[in-house]
């Protein structure tokens, strides 16, 4: 361990000077030396010791610089059978001249932007790591749905990462969806190296009237990376958002996704599979916040845990006052492969309306041993009958994922993970 | 094809089975009863290869391999089929895509091409037919909400496409209406050859009026303690399992 403690850890990087959004900057200094980083004390931390081992793992804290990425190297990181728009950021860095297939898109750095509202939607007062990328990110991007667009092909965000050891990559995203537009986004990251990097994420996503929009993540990050997340979403009137979120790998991740639910009739769905081995550590943090009569959440997680892997769920459901006619629904399932392997979840609904439909419901088990026999009776290899058995229970999840070629190459990766390392 | 040698079996260590012999030729049909606890589907499920059972003793050959030695899906494999007393349900697999699997690994072991799409949809309506099952029903997850009587003709089709030579009927016909019984055995029935053979697991005498045993065999307290041929199970249906019980208990206490 190094000599480094929670208060010093950050304060030469926070000196740094960043270009633009002196205000949110600021504020986003002020409010992460305000809450600090995260101990287990903290309730929103308990079974995530994410400080500990950013201390362990990251010795010196700097940004990591844009670096050279190749049109092979892009190639070859789109994910098999993907067709549409791609954008790629190096470092978190966005490289304008590698987009693909990206003439008919508004989107800029953050940077020639500075009239957005950073920080109004994910708001740093709520997390430290949030206010910490609010402090400090770099090279964002800006994008824009206009009012009616209706983008049919997907649109990929294709991150490489090739940190140096103990580096910190912030990336940052603005997205407006305008009123009744139509839009999907894919985010996918290609490690570029193996050594410990911390990557702390910020995604904004403004949703418009009737807007409907899809967000869907594989998080494959380095073995060693530590990751925190943060994705909120508002939404307006008769909007729809759905995010669906795979996570394979990593050191230690942390997920926070908050959806607003600001319009009557939006509706948020939240998607998620966590298949963890070795010793990662996820954890899903996410929260619903229904302001308005009328809303519907839909909530659906999944984990298989093999090894020593750790995975944590937290789900909030907060309907307000106000909010009356509300329809949330959460579940969350989980397989124990080893006697090693923990889940803590945790549904939290906060309900202050009295006229709401609310279910949640959590599950930790192991794999059925009576199903594994029928299959194995029926003449299927044992490894087989596992993955097969896997796949049923994980797949589901996978249905909500509406780009047929994207789900088709989830589906594989999920059985490729299914199939060999469980 | 099959001889069970003083087979011994436990489950948790508790003896359930304390002793079988039982020799089963191709082309016969043997018929294992006995009263609730008898040990009957622990006998199924040994034979099957399920692992909480322990073999404590006694030997079981098939088809002149060592069958306890084997894997339950090389158990399959071989040709041993256990249509389950309780089939169970897996929400998200596919009835269609699980028999595939299963029809293709074991002919892959049998030295026997896979088969494509094409053929094995043809092979498919063919042997659903046996059963009078509905191709509906196989497009749905693997028994998920079937009806008993669906489950039970489930596992009739599924031994009609791995096509087996000892299958074994675990209480197949407990808690069937008479129309779903005949449809039952007689798929069972028309499986039937000179080269396989079938056991047939039960605790009523009724479903022997569809399929005929060539012998019975009464199992209690882990024991075969009496094999006759078809007319003991007639005696049975009269007099029930006391006078057997009876008889044994008290050969027991002398």
């Amino acid at each position: 361990m190094s000599t480094l403690t929670k208060q010093n850890l950050f304060e030469g990087f926070l000196e740094t000077s960043f270009a633009g959004f002196e205000r949110a900057r600021e504020e986003g200094k002020a409010s992460f030396l305000k809450q600090g980083l995260p101990t287990l004390k903290s309730e929103e931390y308990k079974f995530t010791a994410i400080t500990k081992k950013l201390e362990q793992s990251i010795t010196s804290f700097q940004s990591a610089q844009p670096f050279a990425v190749s049109q092979e190297e892009v190639k070859a990181g789109i994910p098999t059978g993907f067709e549409g728009t791609v954008l790629v950021f190096a470092n978190g860095h966005f490289i304008p001249e590698l987009a693909i297939d990206a003439a008919e898109l508004t989107f800029s750095e953050l940077s020639e932007k500075p009239e957005t509202a950073v920080g109004s939607i994910a708001r740093a007062d709520k997390d430290p790591f949030a206010a910490l990328n609010q402090s400090s990110f770099y090279g964002g991007i800006f994008i824009q749905i206009p009012k009616k667009a209706v983008v049919v092909k997907p649109i990929l965000l294709l991150s490489f990462n090739k940190a140096n050891e103990g580096q910190l990559i912030q990336p940052r995203v603005w997205i407006e969806a305008g009123d009744f537009s139509e839009v999907t986004f894919i985010t996918h990251t290609i490690n570029k190296s193996e050594t410990p990097y911390f990557v702390n994420k910020v995604v904004e996503i403004k949703g418009g009237v009737n807007s409907q929009i899809r967000y869907y993540r594989v998080q494959n990050e380095g073995k060693n990376a530590i990751e925190a997340s943060t994705l909120e979403t508002n939404l307006l009137q008769d909007s729809r958002f759905t995010s669906v979120n795979i996570s394979l790998s990593g050191e230690m991740v942390r997920n926070n996704l908050n959806l607003n639910l600001l319009g009557s009739n939006s509706e948020g769905n939240m998607y998620g599979i966590y298949l963890l081995n070795g010793k990662t550590h996820v954890d899903n943090h996410t929260n619903v916040d229904h302001t308005i009569p009328h809303a519907e959440s839909n909530e659906l997680y999944k984990g298989i845990l093999a090894d020593q892997s750790r995975g944590v769920f937290n789900g909030k459901i907060f309907v307000r006052q106000d909010a009356q006619k509300t329809n949330a629904f959460q579940q969350n399932n989980n397989i124990l492969l080893s006697e090693d392997a923990i889940v803590n979840t945790k549904p939290q609904l906060e309900i202050w309306a009295d006229d709401v439909k609310c279910s949640h419901g959590c599950t930790t088990g192991q794999l059925d041993e009576e199903a594994l026999f029928y299959l194995q009776a029926r003449g299927i290899d044992k490894t087989q009958a596992k993955g097969l058995l896997l796949f049923a229970f994980a797949g589901e999840v996978l249905e909500h994922i509406h780009d047929e070629s994207f789900k088709n190459y989830c589906t594989d990766l999920v059985q490729e993970r299914l199939g060999s390392k469980f | 094809m099959l001889t069970i040698k003083n087979l011994h079996a436990s489950i948790e260590g508790t003896p359930i089975l304390r002793g079988i012999n039982l020799e089963v030729k191709a082309g016969e049909v043997h018929a294992i009863m006995g009263p609730n606890g008898s040990g009957k589907s622990t006998l199924a499920s040994v034979l099957a290869g399920r692992e909480e059972y322990e073999v404590t003793e006694g030997e079981v050959s098939f088809k002149g391999k060592d069958l306890l030695d084997l894997a339950p899906e090389d158990r399959a494999r071989e040709g041993v089929f256990l249509a389950f007393q309780y089939p169970v349900e897996i929400p998200g697999v596919s009835s269609t895509n699980f028999l595939r699997t299963a029809v293709n690994q074991v002919r892959e072991y049998r030295g026997l091409e896979a088969l494509d799409a094409v053929k094995f949809l043809t092979m498919m309506k063919e042997k659903m037919k046996l059963v009078e099952i509905d191709q509906k029903l196989l497009s749905r997850s693997l028994n998920e909400g079937f009806s008993g009587g669906e489950k039970k003709r489930n596992e009739i089709f599924q031994m009609a496409m791995l096509e087996p030579t000892l299958s074994i009927l675990d209480e197949t016909d407990s808690g069937l209406d008479i129309d779903a019984l005949r449809i039952v055995s007689n798929g069972v029935n028309q499986l039937k050859s000179k080269d396989n053979a079938t056991i047939v697991v039960t605790h009523y005498q009724r479903l022997l009026d569809y399929i005929v045993p060539d012998y019975v065999h009464v199992l209690y307290k882990g024991k075969i303690v009496k094999s006759g041929t078809k007319e003991l199970a007639l005696e049975l249906e009269e007099k029930g399992y006391d006078w057997i019980k009876e008889a044994v208990d008290s050969e027991a206490t002398v």
